[in-house]
Formats: structure tokens, sequence, C-alpha cells
């Protein structure tokens, strides 16, 4: 089994930062926007090279993703950023008539997503947003694992022409992927290969899946892990594959249970190959107040519930 | 094009908005009515925009933000050879790319509108990319005045003066009416010009059905420079047919075989009286 070590710790949302501060560098079409939260997504340095190509729109999200809609018309690759809830719920009717219906280049890049924003609690703590992005026809919906793999993602979806979801999020973690990696969207990846059960695992939950294959290896399970970064277009063939040879599967996400990453698996297994499938998610619930960790444990998303969630699926092969 | 040719090709437009409305059995009206001299004096005398080179950079941009009068739209499209006007014999009909709202689908529409309170927003942004480009092209858009209480349009009020949108036209199609009533009595927006004007835009008052003041508004933009322009055109629902001027039922409403005639007959008149 392979093991994965880290040097560091780093929020996702820096990646994000990061990415945003390179395409500003390769491509002058990519303006970013945001809804007053600048400190929160990182495009202070986006911001500092490119004052004329960053659009302060106010807290006034809606209006964001209409002039987002509106730059492309003008040959502009918008990024549009605010905190995941806003950027998704609250602004759904913009997002499916102007940007997904109009098939528009709009990139909507969303921090903060899930339980793991902390402190602020429920009213920020979206747990539906993959749902909502993913049922929009024509929309790419990707949730990156790291710092390194979101900055990848960034600069990866500017390349791409059409409406993407790009989700990620506000606490450190650790930076196990690599740094000049090449991110392909809609291509899972294989973590770790294993014989015994499947794990597809979204975002924040990569690594937890990683030390739950480290668990299940000292009791004798040898798990196959795999990150699908790229919730829609979803990688079926490398799920397929997976559970052909494992037989049973877990899905991880940092979402609710319904219209998750573990629905999109469920709709691949049902149509092509039945498989007994646990769910490690938010079970159909708003969050609450804490530190990351506690709301992890008390939500069920650490290494250990996805640990007890495999032995529940090899049991039921 | 002079006054009285305006007039005799709205003449033109609205028989052919009738024609095809009454053939698809569905449609908006009254508002494409109300909204069709507006239409015709912005393609006809202001829009830089040449069907044969839709996709130039440089091109005038116009956003039909009230979406639902999208016949009103079609049928200028057709005149200026963006498609043949013998699509419009599929008006929404099944597989037909001519909606009941506009689409990028049809050649010259340059977003999907009709979920109402986007179309400023989307201005917006594009006259800002504009500015980034620092080119001169201008942007148009067609609001209702049935849907100025999404807050959407009012963030977007704000940010265009914000940003200095010297650029931006809007225009509400002020024909006082919306599906449920008076607008006064649904959700009251007046006064709007003093709201636009707190918010930061040059406003100007025109009857929208007077070609001379039209053109007059729209030669004169920016009105102020530094300041996204707003013009209130006052309508009336159904304009050109007399028996669904101001009248509810016809915001959605269809002619019959006989109101279809007698809609013809006074059309045939009014180019009579231009000739």
């Amino acid at each position: 089994m392979k093991k994965y070590t880290f040097t560091e710790k780093k929020d996702t949302r820096s990646g994000f930062g990061a990415g945003m501060h390179e395409l500003g560098q390769q491509n002058p079409n990519v303006v970013a926007l945001c809804a007053d939260l600048v400190g929160s997504l990182k495009l202070e340095p986006f911001i500092k090279e490119n004052p004329d190509r960053f659009i302060q729109c106010g807290i006034s999200e809606a209006n964001m993703i209409g002039l987002s809609a509106g730059l492309t018309i003008g040959g502009k690759i918008p990024f549009a950023t605010t905190f995941a809830n806003f950027a998704t719920g609250r602004v759904y009717d913009q997002i499916r008539q102007s940007v997904a219906y109009s098939n528009k280049n709009v990139k909507i890049c969303a921090s903060h997503a899930g339980l793991t924003l902390g402190e602020d609690g429920a009213t920020h703590q979206i747990l539906e947003d993959l749902g909502m992005m993913k049922m929009l026809p024509g929309m790419t919906v990707i949730n990156p694992c790291d710092y390194n793999q979101t900055k990848a993602a960034t600069i990866a979806i500017a390349d791409y022409e059409g409406p993407v979801y790009l989700r990620f999020g506000r606490p450190v973690i650790p930076v196990f992927t690599d740094a000049d990696q090449k991110f392909e969207i809609g291509k899972a990846w294989m973590v770790n290969e294993g014989t015994d059960v499947s794990i597809f695992a979204t975002g924040h939950m990569v690594w937890e899946a990683i030390q739950a294959g480290e668990m299940l290896e000292a009791e004798g399970i040898n798990a196959e892990i795999i990150n699908i970064h790229t919730i829609k277009p979803l990688d079926e063939e490398a799920i397929l594959k997976s559970v052909e040879k494992t037989g049973c599967v877990v899905s991880a996400e940092e979402h609710n249970r319904i219209g998750g990453l573990g629905d999109s698996i469920a709709q691949v297994l049902v149509k092509h190959k039945l498989a007994p499938q646990e769910y490690v998610a938010v079970d159909d619930s708003f969050g609450e107040s804490g530190t990351p960790a506690q709301l992890l444990e008390k939500y069920g998303l650490t290494a250990k519930h996805i640990v007890e969630a495999a032995k529940r699926a090899i049991a039921r092969k | 094009m002079s006054e009285k040719e305006l007039a005799r090709k709205s003449v033109e437009y609205r028989r052919k908005i009738l024609k095809y409305i009454y053939q698809a059995k569905a449609g908006h009206t009254g508002g494409s009515l109300s909204c069709i001299d507006i239409l015709n004096v912005l393609y006809n005398h202001v829009l830089n925009v040449d069907s044969a080179d839709f996709s130039s950079p440089d091109r005038d941009r116009y956003i039909q933000s009230k979406g639902h009068t999208v016949e009103a739209l079609y049928v200028v499209l057709a005149s200026k050879g963006f498609f043949p006007e013998s699509d419009l014999e599929t008006l929404c009909t099944y597989q037909s790319h001519y909606i009941g709202h506009p689409t990028r689908k049809v050649r010259g529409v340059e977003q999907n509108t009709g979920a109402l309170g986007h179309g400023l927003s989307l201005s917006v942004g594009t006259a800002i990319a504009g500015k980034l480009d620092k080119k001169d092209y201008r942007v148009f858009t067609l609001l209702g005045d049935g849907e100025l209480p999404e807050g959407s349009n009012w963030e977007a009020a704000l940010s265009a003066a914000h940003y200095k949108l010297d650029n931006l036209c809007a225009i509400i199609d002020k024909n006082s009416l919306q599906i449920s009533g008076a607008t006064s009595d649904v959700c009251n927006t007046d006064p709007v010009d003093a709201k636009f004007e707190a918010f930061g835009w040059a406003v100007r008052h025109v009857d929208g059905h007077d070609f001379e003041q039209l053109k007059a508004a729209f030669d004169a933009i920016p009105f102020e420079k530094g300041k996204p322009s707003l013009v209130i055109a006052h309508t009336i629902k159904g304009k050109g047919v007399s028996y669904m001027e101001s009248q509810l039922k016809w915001h959605h409403g269809v002619p019959s075989e006989e109101q279809y005639s007698d809609a013809l007959q006074e059309l045939g008149v009014a180019e009579e009286s231009l000739a």
C-alpha cells in the first residue's frame, strides 16, 4: 500500500488563491469577481497584480452571477467567488438561467463549503451545493482534495470552455498531492489500489480515506481508495473497474447523503453493477458551531467512520 | 430611417407579431406590442449590429430582460436578416429553436433570458467587459416595469453607477400592466425615475411610441458622462390594436380568428394613413 505523507498543512482556499495568482499572469481574459470576501477567498495576490481585472460586487451575489454571465458576452472568463452557500443556494435561479441554460463560460468558485468552516454554524455550512450544481445540465462540478490539487484545478478550469462549479474549504489539512500535478477534469485519481472494498472520496474526505486505508490495512483489509475530484462528469469507468474487483463500495463526502457523490455513484451501480454501498455523509441534517474536528466527529465524517462503513460494506457482499 | 419609415416598419412588425402568435396559439401579445416601437428604433436606428458579422467584438449588445415578449424580438431579428422569417412558422412548437423565451440557439440573441430580473446584471457585466477592453460598443437592455420589484435589478443598478457605466443604457417598457393587474397595484415602483436617479443614473422620459422622441433620447446617450443612462419609455400594452390596448387579458392572450382579422384591418388602416 502506498504511503502518503505530508510536511505541511494548508487550506484548499489558499490553493485557489495561488491558482488565481498564476492565472492572472497567464491569461489576460481571466476576470475575478467577489461579493465582499476577498480575504476569505485569498484573492489578494491576483488583485494586487491585476486591479483592473477584479470586480468587487459588494454583498450582492445574484448580481455577481449576472455580471459574470454578462462578462462572457464581452469575451471574458469570469471567476465568481464567495462562500459556497451564497454561491449556490442563494443564486440558484441566476446560475440556472443565465449560466447553465445559457451555457456560459462562467467559473463559480466557492469556499467554506461543508461543515468544516466551523464556528459560524449552519447558516454558512452548506451541505447541499454539490447536489444543486450537479443537477444543472452542462455544469461541471469539481471538489479537489488538498491545496495542490485545488490550485491545479483552478488553473485547469480556465482552459475548459463551459460552466464550472469549483468547491473548496476553509480548514487547514495535509498537503499530500504533487505540487506539479496536471489536473484532468473528469478523471478519477487512483490513490491506492486494493481488492476488498472501494472507497470513493471527494474533497476533504480524501485524506480521511487515506487514513482509513491504513487503519483497515492494520486489520488485514485491503482497501482501494479513489479520489473523485470531479463529481460531474463522473468517471464511471474508474468506478466500475474498481467495483468489479472489490465488489463493495464506500462513498465519503462532506455533504448531505442526499444528492451528493454517493448518490451519483449509486446511480452508476444500479445501472451497471449492483454492489453494496455504504455512505459516509451527513445524514440529512444542518450543521452547527464547533471546530472542524468536533463537527466531523459528531456528523460521522472521520477516518474511523470510513473504517466502520468499509466493514459494513464488506459484510454485505 | 425617417420617423415615417419607422412608423411603417412598426405596422409591419405588429402584423407579423400577431400573425405568428395567432398561428402558434401562444405568445405574449400585449407586451410585444408595447415594446415593438422601441425595438424598431434600436435595430433600425441605434444598434451597431450586423447580421452578416454578428460575432464582431465591436458590436453593440442588446439583451432583452423581459424575455417573454420574444415575439417582438424574433420579428425584428428576422427583418434584419439574422434568419429567414419563415423560421417563425415554428414559433413555440415542438423541436423549434424559436422557444417562448429568447435562447442563443436563435441567431442574433446574445443571452438566454426570461427569468425576470436578470437582464440588468447581465448588461452591467457586458458593459464592464467593454470598459476593460477599452471598446466603444454600447450595451442596451429592455426591462419590463413589472419585473422591477426583482431585487437583482437594484443590485445591478447600484453596480452600474458604481462602475460609472456610461456605455450602458437601460430602457423600461413602462406599459403599467403586468399579469396580475396594474403595476401600481401589484407592487408600486413609482417614482421609478427618482429611484434610479438616487442610485446614480441619468434618466429621461419618452413616449415609447413616438419615434422622434425615441431617436432623440438614444442619440443623446450617455445622458451624462460617467453615469449609466435610463430611458423610461411610457407605452401602452397592446398598442396598435384598439381592443387590446391597456387591457390586462392581452398580456398572454391569443386572438381568435375574428379578432385577428379585426386587428389586421385596423393595422391596414394605420398603414394607409402613412402612405
